[in-house]
C-alpha cells in the first residue's frame, strides 16, 4: 500500500503487511545507498501489528520506482550470495576430501 | 559527477588563467620571460600545455577517503570504557564533500563479496561473510531463526496418561522434539484443512512401566511413526454406515511410506531425548500429530538451535611490546590471542597470533593506563563470522541457502505488489 503519493510522486510512505525488521532494515540499507534517495527510514507503528511503514523521499524520481529498484538490487545481491555460498561449500568439501586422502596415503 | 562538472568548467575558462593559477611557479617564470620579450613563442607553447592538461592528473583530487575517516567507516574501535564508531554509514552522499561516492554498486558488491567456510559438519557450520552490510547479514540470521519452516508436533491426543507429568506439560515437551524430515516435502495446514498425508505426520507413543520393575525412562526412540495416519477412531453416530472403515483423526488417502522420499528413509524424531519417566504401573498412551510451521509462530518450529554472527576481531599492537611486557601481555589474555617471537639477541616481542579467538574481554587494556596506547582492539564492520547450529531436520548449508531464498521471495513480493 502506498500513502501520500498523490500530488508529489517523489515522496511516499509504503505500508507492507506481514513484514518486519528483516526486510525493512535490509531494504532501508539498499535504499540509503541509492544516490536518488534523499531520505529513507522505516517504522513499525505497533508491535502487535504485522506491518511496517517505509518512508522514501527522492530527488525527483517516483518513490515507487526507487523502492522497486532497491528491492531488485537486494534480490540480485541475495542471488549472488547464494551462488558464492554454494561455491564456497563445494570448495570446502573438495579440499576436505583431498586432505582426507593425503592423511590416508601417509598411513 | 561533481568532478566531471569541474573539469568542463575549467575547460571553458581561459587556459592561460588556469595555467597561471595551477602552476604558480611556472607562471612566475613565464611572466619574467614575457618581460624579456620572448612572449610570442612561449605563449603558444603554454597554450598547448594547457590544452593537454587534465584535472585528473592533479594530486589533490581525492580518490578515496582520508585514512582516519576510512578507519571510522570500516572499523569499530573497542576502547576500555566503550566501543566507538559503531554506526554504519549508509547514506550514498555521506562523503560527497570529500568527492567520494558511498552509493551501492552491484558489480562492486559482486566483486568484493566472499564466503569462506571454516567448519562444516552434519548439524553445525561456521563461515565468514565478507563484504556485506550488517542489515543484510542480520536479515539472514532473523530468517534462519524465525521464518524457515520445519515440522513439529502440534496436536497431541492423549488416550491415557497415568504418569506424574501432566498432559499439557507432556504435550509441550513433545512439541519441542525436532523431527528429522525435510519440511519442503510437506504443505502448510490452514485452519479449515483436514489432516492428510501431505500436511501431517503422525506418531504413536505407548509405554507401560511394569509393576515390580524399576522405573522407566521414556525416550523419543519410543515414538513410532504411523505412515497410514491416525489409528484413533473418531466418535461417529451409531446410525452411520457400519461397513465403512471407521473414520480416524486424519484422512490419509495413501500411505506416506510409499513415497520414494520416505520408503528408505523413515521419518523419525531426534533420538535419545527424554520425554518422561514412569514409575511402576504408570502408563502413557498417546498420538502426536506434527504439522509444518515457522519459528515466528512458536520456537518449536525454528530449524536452528541458534544462528548468530560476530564481527571479525582485529588486534593491532601500536608499538613494539617486548620482553617482560610481552610476557605480561600473553599471560593476561584468557583466550591466548598473543604469542611471543624471538627477535634475536635474547629479545622477545609479542605478536598477534590468533585474533579470531578474541572475545572482546579487553583484559589486555586493563593492565594499566599505558596499555591503552599499545594495544588497539577493533572489529571489522563488513566481515561476519556466521555460525549456524541446525536441530537436525536440514543440514546447515541447506538452511542458509533456503534463508537467502526467502529474502529473495520477500523482495519479489514487494516488486510484484508495486508494479
Amino acid at each position: 500500500m502506498e500513502h501520500g503519493a498523490f500530488g508529489d510522486q517523489s515522496n511516499a510512505t509504503f505500508s507492507l503487511t506481514e513484514e518486519d525488521h528483516t526486510l525493512a532494515n535490509a531494504v532501508r540499507c539498499t535504499l540509503n545507498q541509492d544516490p536518488r534517495v534523499t531520505f529513507c527510514g522505516y517504522s513499525i507503528p505497533h508491535p502487535s501489528d504485522a506491518r511496517v511503514n517505509i518512508r522514501v523521499q527522492t530527488t525527483g524520481d517516483p518513490a515507487r520506482e526507487v523502492l522497486k529498484d532497491s528491492c531488485q538490487e537486494l534480490m540480485l545481491m541475495c542471488r549472488h550470495v547464494r551462488s558464492t555460498f554454494a561455491k564456497a561449500v563445494d570448495d570446502f568439501r573438495t579440499s576436505e576430501k583431498v586432505q582426507a586422502m593425503k592423511i590416508d596415503s601417509k598411513e | 559527477m561533481r568532478l566531471i562538472l569541474l573539469h568542463s568548467y575549467i575547460k571553458t575558462l581561459n587556459p592561460e588563467f588556469i595555467h597561471s593559477h595551477l602552476f604558480t611557479k611556472n607562471s612566475v617564470i613565464l611572466t619574467e620571460a614575457k618581460q624579456l620579450g620572448m612572449a610570442e613563442r612561449e605563449e603558444t607553447e603554454k597554450k598547448k600545455e594547457a590544452e593537454s592538461f587534465s584535472i585528473w592528473d592533479l594530486p589533490d583530487v581525492p580518490q578515496k577517503l582520508p585514512p582516519h575517516i576510512e578507519f571510522q567507516r570500516t572499523r569499530v574501535q573497542c576502547n576500555l570504557d566503550a566501543p566507538i564508531h559503531t554506526e554504519n554509514v549508509m547514506y550514498s552522499g555521506a562523503y560527497a564533500s570529500m568527492g567520494v561516492d558511498n552509493s551501492l554498486q552491484l558489480d562492486h558488491f559482486c566483486n568484493n563479496f566472499r564466503v569462506e567456510v571454516i567448519r562444516l559438519t552434519k548439524d553445525d557450520m561456521e563461515f565468514d561473510l565478507i563484504g556485506i552490510d550488517a542489515a543484510i547479514a542480520n536479515a539472514f540470521r532473523r530468517i534462519l531463526i524465525a521464518e524457515l519452516p520445519t515440522m513439529a508436533i502440534e496436536k497431541v491426543l492423549i488416550a491415557n496418561n497415568t504418569s506424574v507429568i501432566q498432559d499439557e506439560v507432556l504435550a509441550h515437551r513433545l512439541g519441542l522434539i525436532p523431527i528429522i524430515v525435510d519440511p519442503r516435502l510437506f504443505e502448510y495446514m490452514s485452519e479449515n484443512d483436514t489432516s492428510n498425508e501431505k500436511n501431517t505426520i503422525v506418531f504413536k507413543l505407548h509405554v507401560l512401566c511394569e509393576r515390580g520393575g524399576p522405573r522407566l525412562t521414556v525416550k523419543t526412540n519410543e515414538l513410532k511413526w504411523l505412515p497410514n495416519g491416525s489409528e484413533l477412531p473418531l466418535e461417529t453416530k451409531p446410525d452411520s454406515n457400519p461397513s465403512s472403515k471407521p473414520r480416524t483423526y486424519t484422512s490419509f488417502s495413501s500411505s506416506q511410506d510409499l513415497l520414494p522420499e520416505f520408503s528408505n528413509n523413515p521419518i523419525r524424531p531426534m533420538l535419545d531425548i527424554t520425554i518422561a519417566r514412569l514409575g511402576p504401573g504408570q502408563e502413557i498412551e498417546l498420538e502426536a500429530h506434527a504439522v509444518k510451521g515457522i519459528g515466528k509462530t512458536h520456537a518449536k518450529w525454528s530449524p536452528v538451535a541458534t544462528a548468530w554472527y560476530r564481527m571479525l576481531p582485529e588486534i593491532v599492537l601500536l608499538e613494539d611490546v617486548e620482553d617482560e611486557d610481552a610476557e605480561k601481555l600473553v599471560k593476561t589474555c584468557p583466550v591466548n590471542v598473543f604469542d611471543i617471537e624471538d627477535i634475536g639477541s635474547g629479545k622477545k616481542r609479542a605478536t598477534v597470533a590468533r585474533p579470531r579467538a578474541c572475545t572482546l574481554c579487553r583484559e589486555c587494556l586493563r593492565c594499566g593506563e599505558e596499555w591503552e596506547k599499545r594495544v588497539s582492539i577493533r572489529r571489522v564492520k563488513d566481515h561476519f563470522i556466521f555460525t549456524i547450529e541446525s536441530t537436525g531436520a536440514l543440514s546447515p548449508e541447506t538452511l542458509f541457502t533456503e534463508a537467502v531464498k526467502i529474502l529473495e521471495d520477500k523482495c519479489e513480493r514487494v516488486i510484484t505488489e508495486l508494479s
